[in-house]
C-alpha cells in the first residue's frame, strides 16, 4: 500500500477516527488503537473549572498519532477563525478539520462559509482539512484555496448510510490534486472499502465504529476493509461489463467426448 | 472587580492579569487554550494581559468528537 501524503507528511494508515460516541475513554483509546490510525480527531468545550477528572485528551495522544482538531459548533468563518486559533493553541498543531454546518438536523456543510474560511485559515499558516458537499466545483475551489485535502461527505454525519454520493465522489477523485477523504456517512466496512476501491485516499469514521457492539473489532474490521479496498484501487479493478452475458474464465474446450 | 469565566462571574483583584486568573483557577498547564472578548491570548501573553472589569474570559479544553 502506497503511503499517504498530506501537507509532506506520510501516514500509514489510511483510517481516520473520531472520537466522539464512545462509552469511555479507555474504550476509545483501544478502538483507536486496534484501528492503526494515525489521524485522530479532537472536539473542544468550555473547561469545567469543577470537574479535574475530565481529561479524554491524553487517551489520544500517542507518537504515532497526528491529532486533528474540528471546529465543530462553529456558524460562519469568522467562528471558524477564532476555533482554530484556539484549537492551534490547546493542542500545539497547526492541522484543522475545518467544519462549519450551523444547521443541527442534517449538520450538513455551509460551502460558501467553508470556502471563505479555508481560504482564511491557509493565510494564517494551518494545515486545512475542509469537511464539504461532494461537490465537485467547490472541491477544485477548497484545493485553489490551499486546503491540503477535501473531506467531502458520503452521506449526513452518524447515519451510517455509505455512499450516497458516490457518482461525485468519483467526479472529485478523478479532478483531484490533493488528497481525497470521504468523511461522514460511511457505516460499514464494505463501504469504506468501496470508497477507496473508487480511489479515495483515506476515510473518517467515527459512529460505526463508536456505537458497534464491539468498537475494538469493529475498528480491527474497518483497518482491514481499507486496507482491502486500496490494495484492490492500487492493483487496478477488473472492468465491469455493460451486459450480464458471461465471459468464460475457464477453457470450455471439452476435454469429454460426447 | 467582576469578570465572567465561561459564564460565571468571579470576583478578582483589580489589576488582575489573565496568568493570575489562571493559577487562581489552577487551570492545567497543557491542553488549554483562552480568550478574552472574543481573542485568543496565547500562553506567553498571560503575565502582560491585565483583566478589566467585564471581560469575557472562555477557557476551552479537548471534547470527543468526529
Amino acid at each position: 500500500m502506497e503511503k499517504l501524503v498530506i501537507a509532506g507528511k506520510e501516514f500509514n494508515s489510511r483510517l481516520f477516527l473520531g472520537t466522539g460516541k464512545f462509552k469511555s475513554n479507555d474504550l476509545m483509546e483501544k478502538a483507536i488503537l486496534a484501528s492503526g490510525s494515525e489521524m485522530v480527531t479532537v472536539a473542544m468545550k468550555r473547561i469545567d473549572l469543577d470537574d479535574k477528572e475530565d481529561d479524554m485528551l491524553h487517551h489520544i495522544v500517542h507518537p504515532h498519532i497526528q491529532l486533528l482538531p474540528n471546529t465543530s459548533g462553529v456558524r460562519n468563518a469568522e467562528e471558524a477563525v477564532f476555533a482554530a486559533q484556539m484549537a492551534r493553541e490547546a493542542f500545539g498543531t497547526n492541522w484543522l478539520k475545518l467544519e462549519i454546518h450551523p444547521d443541527p438536523r442534517y449538520l450538513l456543510p455551509d460551502t460558501v462559509e467553508t470556502l471563505k474560511a479555508t481560504e482564511q485559515l491557509v493565510k494564517l499558516g494551518f494545515v486545512v482539512l475542509p469537511y464539504c458537499q461532494a461537490d465537485p466545483v467547490l472541491c477544485r475551489q477548497l484545493e485553489e484555496a490551499g486546503a491540503a485535502t477535501v473531506m467531502p461527505l458520503g452521506a449526513p454525519i452518524g447515519t451510517n448510510k455509505g455512499l450516497q454520493t458516490r457518482e461525485f465522489i468519483q467526479i472529485i477523485i478523478e479532478q483531484a490534486g490533493i488528497p481525497v477523504v470521504v468523511d461522514a456517512g460511511i457505516g460499514a466496512p464494505s463501504q469504506a472499502a468501496e470508497a477507496m476501491e473508487l480511489g479515495a485516499s483515506a476515510v473518517l469514521v467515527n459512529t460505526a465504529i463508536a456505537v458497534a457492539g464491539d468498537p475494538v473489532r469493529m475498528a480491527q474490521a474497518f483497518k482491514a476493509a481499507v486496507e482491502a479496498g486500496r490494495e484492490a484501487y492500487e492493483a487496478g479493478l477488473g472492468g465491469v461489463s455493460s451486459s450480464f452475458q458471461a465471459s468464460a474464465s475457464s477453457p470450455l474446450t471439452a476435454f469429454l467426448n460426447s | 472587580m467582576i469578570i465572567k469565566v465561561n459564564n460565571k462571574e468571579m470576583e478578582l483583584s483589580s489589576q488582575a492579569s489573565l496568568q493570575q486568573l489562571a493559577e487562581t483557577l489552577q487551570m492545567p498547564d497543557k491542553g488549554v487554550a483562552v480568550a478574552v472578548n472574543n481573542q485568543m491570548i496565547p500562553r506567553t501573553k498571560w503575565s502582560e494581559t491585565i483583566l478589566q472589569e467585564n471581560d469575557q474570559v472562555v477557557v476551552i479544553k479537548a471534547a470527543c468528537g468526529g
